[in-house]
């Protein structure tokens, strides 16, 4: 049973092809990683599903319904949420009104009851403060909520982008590079995290380089390399997998750790 | 950096000696100096307009001047030629400005920066140009139109400076208010998302080309209905009052005061028109000043005079009562091992505003030992 599908996934940026015929699938209630060198194509792959992109061919199927080239803000609407690998606050504002971005989608007040603070927009107002918190506090961040997202140090403002994502209530969360510039500990943290994140029932799919954070949480991996998908199947599977230890890796020792 | 707010009694007690001088001015100063107040108050209006496209939204729109030109050529053309009560008009001149903004914003609301502020010159040039033209037959070419009938509130005739006065600055008050709410709102908020970061604002759930338009929609209503007030108050509506230079002076207000800040708008308002009559007699130097103001500005203070406060929210019902995601496993983890970093306990960043340095893994290590 998946909750996301892609067939056929291709993209060109003039002569480069930088996608290149991508199917995959996301299990409902899984954990999967997206790995592959720098330049594969991963990036673009989300940018694709999260309608950033086009495709010039190929599907996008999520629960069961073609979302291709919808608008990014249709596909955080229908239960798509998704980091950013270098991280895009909103730096001016307070960690509590990044995380309401992330609310504002299931949100309806106009123009009008926002001019008039009509009773519906202040009960609306009050339920998205309540979510905005709960996601804060889920991630850690709850002591921050007044702190400029600016001012918040690197690990946690990849743990506010997180938490502005889990604000809109999806049922699949994209991570681009989530552990990027974290420190261990932090990995730590963010595997925990990530497993949470599962527990409540939204299925994951990551990209990240630090294969120790990918290999203990994954059930699944996919393995990009110039655009196209070299391999696919569980992380044991994965390590072992030659053509991808030459890809990828290049010396066979590297995943043992 | 809580934003805190007056307490309650000072507050009121602030407002209602505001209110009260606000009241008594067009007695203490006279007709000249309340005729001044007047025209900053069409300017403060309008700032506070232009405001919710330039300062919130960050769009950079200088062809104000259009959508105020189209709300007083609908009044004057009503008053004129269909003998309409002016006040009449006034929901009427916010109407067709508002349509007059979605068709020509729809087109050209994807464009960015410098690229968007080109093509606004272009709109209030095009739009003077076409009043000048006399354009419909309607408009009445570079003469303008005369209008004879004035304002009358149930029977009441407004005509004096005092008159407009409390006209225009009770639309200013009502004005100050709505526009105050509207920012500590879910749409105040989507136009801030897509200042700081239009792509995030999107990847979000925030649909972008919407609330750019909705921006773009309501800076021209009310800019229009303003238009209506302006017609009124001058009596004869011709191009010259809606050219470059004055769209120009009403994205410096904004700029100057602070984009995004109300207060701000207001003291841009009270410096840009009523310094130079305050300093009449260096009339000739009056560019000259605003120009060095405006560099001076823009390398000492670019974020303006008064820059936006902080928005205030009511969470403290709501914290302390969700669990964290994080803090169960790490928790355990920080009991049995001292060599790895440690966790962050809640907190520690919260003095990173004051320039503190965050808490390094050495601190822990110090505090257990």
């Amino acid at each position: 049973m998946s909750i996301l599908r892609l067939r056929g996934l291709s993209k060109s940026f003039g002569g480069l092809v930088a996608v290149d015929e991508v199917s995959f699938e996301v299990s409902r209630g899984g954990i999967v990683g997206l790995i592959g060198p720098n330049g594969a194509g991963k990036t673009t792959v989300f940018n694709l599903i999260t309608g950033n992109y086009k495709p010039d061919e190929g599907e996008v199927i999520f629960e069961n319904k073609n979302i291709t080239g919808l608008l990014p803000h249709k596909i955080v609407e229908m239960g798509i949420a998704r980091t950013f690998q270098n991280i895009r606050l909103f730096p001016e504002m307070s960690a509590l009104e990044n995380v309401l971005s992330g609310c504002h989608c299931r949100m309806r007040s106009g123009l009008l009851a926002s001019m008039f603070h009509l009773p519906g927009q202040r009960r609306e107002e009050q339920a998205a403060l309540e979510t905005a918190v709960k996601e804060l506090a889920f991630v850690g961040l709850e002591e921050q909520y007044d702190n400029l997202a600016k001012n918040l140090s690197y690990g946690r403002q990849r743990l506010l982008e997180i938490a502005r994502a889990l604000a809109s209530g999806p049922r699949l969360l994209i991570l681009d590079e989530p552990a990027g510039g974290m420190n261990d500990q932090e990995t730590q943290d963010l595997i925990g995290l990530i497993r949470e994140i599962r527990g409540t029932g939204i299925s994951v799919l990551l990209i990240e380089h630090d294969m120790n954070l990918v290999m203990k949480i994954c059930d699944y991996l996919i393995v990009l390399e110039y655009g196209a998908v070299i391999a696919t199947g569980l992380p044991s599977e994965i390590k072992k997998n030659g053509r991808v230890i030459e890809a990828y890796l290049g010396a066979d020792n590297l995943l043992e750790n | 950096m809580i934003v805190r707010r007056l307490p309650k009694p000072a507050g009121i007690m602030g407002l209602g000696a505001l209110f009260i001088l606000m009241l008594a001015l067009p007695r203490i100063l006279g007709p000249y100096w309340t005729n001044l107040l007047n025209d900053m108050g069409i300017y403060a209006i309008l700032g506070l307009s232009l405001n919710i496209i330039l300062g919130h939204c960050g769009l950079f729109h200088m062809g104000h001047a259009a959508f105020y030109a189209v709300g007083a050529y609908v009044t004057a053309i009503l008053s004129t030629r269909f003998a309409v009560p002016i006040l009449w008009t006034l929901p009427l001149s916010g109407l067709m400005s508002g349509v007059f903004a979605l068709v020509v914003a729809r087109p050209i609301i994807h464009l960015r920066g410098d690229y968007l502020l080109v093509v606004t010159i272009g709109i209030v040039e095009i739009v003077r140009i076409a009043l000048v033209n006399n354009i419909f037959g309607l408009t009445g070419g570079s003469n303008g139109l005369l209008i004879i009938n004035p304002i009358s509130i149930f029977g009441f005739q407004v005509f004096s400076p005092a008159h407009f006065y409390y006209l225009i600055w009770s639309i200013g008050a009502v004005t100050i208010l709505l526009f105050y709410l509207l920012q500590n709102s879910r749409f105040g908020r989507a136009l801030n998302y897509i200042k700081q970061d239009e792509l995030a604002a999107e990847g979000c759930g925030v649909n972008t080309s919407h609330y750019k338009l909705a921006s773009f929609v309501l800076g021209a209503v009310w800019a229009g209905m303003i238009g209506t007030i302006f017609a009124a108050k001058i009596e004869t509506v011709s191009p010259q009052s809606f050219s470059y230079s004055e769209s120009v002076l009403l994205f410096a207000i904004v700029i100057l005061g602070g984009a995004g800040s109300i207060p701000g708008v207001l003291l841009g308002a009270f410096l840009i028109t009523g310094l130079p009559e305050i300093f009449r007699e260096l009339q000739s130097y009056r560019l000259l000043f605003f120009g060095a103001a405006m560099v001076a500005m823009m390398i000492f203070r670019p974020q303006g005079l008064i820059p936006p406060g902080r928005r205030f929210y009511k969470v403290r019902p709501y914290l302390g009562r969700f669990p964290c995601g994080i803090a169960a496993r790490s928790g355990a983890r920080r009991g049995i091992s001292l060599s790895a970093s440690p966790g962050y306990p809640a907190g520690t960043d919260a003095g990173a505003d004051a320039g503190k340095p965050a808490r390094g893994p050495g601190d822990m290590i110090e505090e257990q030992a």
